[in-house]
């Protein structure tokens, strides 16, 4: 019992609990799933489905702040991958292909990779300083992404392209299963070999850990690159759940967005030891309270701050200080009565 | 600060470039105009500041603004485009009067903080137009008009034809509401509900999906999943009522049959879907505004009487009006 009490966990998930809760009480049916034109759908599926680009982001966030680093430019790298996917499908002769779709895929990522491998190079091969080197793409890259699309939101009609946001397959959302499994292949990978480990040595003290023969510069170097990898998919489900891509708009601060899903895991921004298991938990806090937001008519006016009432009451209870602090209070209280 | 720091240095390079661009502008302007003194009529130069390249809806604004202030029809345009920042904005006007331009024009980013830079410009005795949406402040000679689209009508005549079509069916209708707080938002909603009032229609929710198809998308899935029923959807631009057509049809409805859908703007991506049957009906917010402020600035410049605030036609197309006007329509 205690240790589920101290785990760092527990508190993200009472906040989900909470708030898939307060749905229910608005609509007690709204957490059910019905089978509709052989797919499943409901608001869990819709909640799999729009975390599904968070997901990707904070995914490969978590293992930057791993290694004591920071990407701040992934929402400009998600706004560059809609960008260029959708220009390219729109120049293509035949956009309604699915070889269209998979070239525009293929090229998207692979600039998005590069993005990723030229933060990594910044940040292990000339030490610039993590949130200086991303910064530069982050300021950047939007610009990068308008001289794409020319100012414009590009529009297409691509049937195999929408199939990444709103296709289904085995009755599950295709974005799901590519956010969800991306995870997995992910968490097996650190969990399972020692590559986990080696990250957080890094991250703990990266002299250290390169004296000891790790391999420090290449790890660092690695996940920059997987980041930016990430955010390219995150960007191609963005852009196909709209089939727009919009340079402005697309990924806005979604950076934060899975800085915060970082921290609400659990995940201490100055590296070392990370959750993964937490991220998860912190993306799908954020995306129920949008829904949240809507199933219980909080007015517009008042949604941020409802968002940072609930962001600022898990971070507090994770606190371990806050909470040092309010078992003292528990237990002074009988020493009074003796007193 | 870091990023604070840098986005000045940038801004103010941007800025640099873009003086250095008016210079020679200006050099070029003079010459034309010493020339002209020969031939008669003198170009007038006039600075743009754009919001940014946020929608369909602003591109086509940008186009007919280009297309219509050229060296033909006597204008030297100086256009720029403040990436929706006011701190952008105001630079580029700073630039506008220190190049002494005839004539300033803008689409302000956001309603208030304007006066300073207004003043100056005035100061300066350069004219500034607005154009699209409108300033906050007390002293409305800071500008000489503002040209665009009344929100409220838009809103009303959106609600009217809804009231005629749909009154005494008891329909239940959902509002995706604009950026929280921009004029639009606030107008078209009021404008809206004054034009329902009175009517069996009954407004059950009401959330922002910030003019984006991504937040119309977003918020009609959360409206699906807790309303039974909905009928009629507003979405008070194009872009959310496209999003909310995804929603629909992936809960496995029809849009237009099912749920009706109205919406305002009437951009290409819009004008398709109505011809398609999937939005009911569209109240057209005109973007071609190039030629009003052509006629404007010429009146200024000439010192005439100009009107105070200009509400520029918009047109409104059903389902039939939406396919027929759709080969020749421009945006």
């Amino acid at each position: 019992m205690n240790r589920i009490l101290k785990s760092r966990l527990l508190w993200p998930l009472v906040a989900l609990a909470a708030l898939l809760l307060a749905c229910t009480v608005r609509r007690p049916d709204i957490l059910g799933i019905t089978v509709l034109d052989g797919h499943l759908f409901g608001a869990p599926i819709d909640i799999l489905r729009n975390s599904a680009p968070l997901l990707l982001v904070a995914l490969g966030m978590t293992l930057v702040i791993a290694t004591r680093g920071i990407d701040l430019s992934v929402g400009a790298t998600v706004a560059i991958a809609g960008a260029v996917a959708m220009t390219f499908i729109a120049s293509s002769p035949d956009p309604g292909s699915v070889g269209t779709a998979v070239g525009a895929v293929v090229v998207a990522l692979g600039l998005c990779l590069v993005l990723g491998l030229w933060n990594g190079f910044l940040v292990s091969s000339l030490g610039i300083q993590p949130i200086i080197a991303t910064l530069i793409l982050m300021t950047a890259g939007r610009g990068v992404a308008m001289l794409i699309t020319g100012g414009q939101i590009t529009t297409v009609n691509s049937a195999p392209f929408a199939q990444l946001a709103s296709g289904f397959w085995l009755g599950l959302p295709v974005a799901a299963l590519i956010a969800y499994g991306v995870y997995g292949v992910v968490a097996l990978l650190v969990r399972r070999t020692a590559l986990g480990m080696l990250l957080e040595s890094v991250g703990i003290n990266p002299k250290a850990s390169r004296l000891a023969g790790v391999k420090a510069r290449t790890l660092t170097w690695t996940v920059y690159a997987l980041s930016g990898l990430f955010a390219g998919l995150a960007g191609l489900i963005f852009a196909s759940n709209t089939m727009a891509a919009d340079a402005n708009n697309a990924g806005l601060f979604i950076e934060l967005d899975a800085i915060l899903a970082v921290v609400i895991g659990g995940t201490a921004l100055s590296g070392g030891k990370f959750n993964l298991g937490g991220t998860l938990v912190g993306v799908l806090v954020i995306t129920t309270l949008t829904l949240t937001v809507t199933v219980l008519g909080v007015s517009p006016l008042v949604t941020p701050l409802f968002k940072a009432i609930v962001v600022v009451a898990v971070t507090l209870l994770q606190s371990p200080r806050l909470r040092a602090t309010l078992a003292g209070l528990g237990r002074t209280r009988p020493q009074e009565v003796r007193a | 600060m870091k990023r604070k720091t840098f986005l000045r240095s940038a801004a103010a390079a941007a800025s640099i470039a873009a003086v250095a661009a008016l210079t020679a502008c200006g050099g070029g302007g003079d010459t034309g105009a010493a020339a002209g003194d020969g031939g008669g009529g003198d170009t007038i130069s006039i600075g743009f500041s754009q919001v940014g390249a946020e929608s369909g809806w602003r591109a086509a604004n940008t186009k007919s603004i280009q297309d219509t202030l050229t060296a033909e029809n006597g204008f030297e345009l100086s256009f720029s485009d403040a990436q929706q920042k006011q701190e952008n904005q105001i630079q580029a006007i700073r630039s506008y009067i220190a190049q002494g331009m005839d004539v300033i024009a803008f689409s302000p980013v956001v309603e208030t903080g304007w006066d300073a830079v207004l003043q100056e410009a005035k100061n300066a005795g350069i004219p500034v137009i607005l154009t699209d949406r409108a300033v906050d402040t007390e002293d409305d000679s800071l500008y000489e008009s503002f040209i665009g689209s009344d929100f409220v009508l838009e809103g009303e005549r959106a609600g009217q034809w809804v009231a005629e079509n749909f009154d005494g069916q008891g329909l239940k209708m959902v509002e995706l509401q604009g950026t929280t707080g921009s004029a639009p938002a606030i107008d078209r909603k009021e404008g809206f509900a004054k034009a329902v009032e009175g009517t069996d229609i009954e407004l059950i929710d009401s959330q922002t999906g910030d003019f984006t198809r991504a937040g119309g998308k977003q918020v009609m899935e959360g409206f699906l999943n807790s309303h039974d029923q909905i009928d009629l959807v507003f979405a008070h631009n194009d872009d959310m009522g496209l999003g909310a057509i995804e929603a629909i049809e992936a809960a496995g409805l029809t849009p237009g049959e099912d749920i009706k859908i109205v919406t305002i703007d009437a951009v290409k991506d819009g004008m398709q879907a109505l011809a398609d049957g999937k939005i009911n009906y569209i109240v057209e917010c005109n973007p071609m505004l190039g030629e009003d402020l052509a006629e404007v600035a010429k009146k200024v410049v000439a010192g005439e009487e100009v009107e105070k605030r200009i509400v520029v036609e918009d047109a409104e197309f059903t389902q039939e009006q939406a396919a027929e006007a759709l080969p020749t329509r421009e945006y």
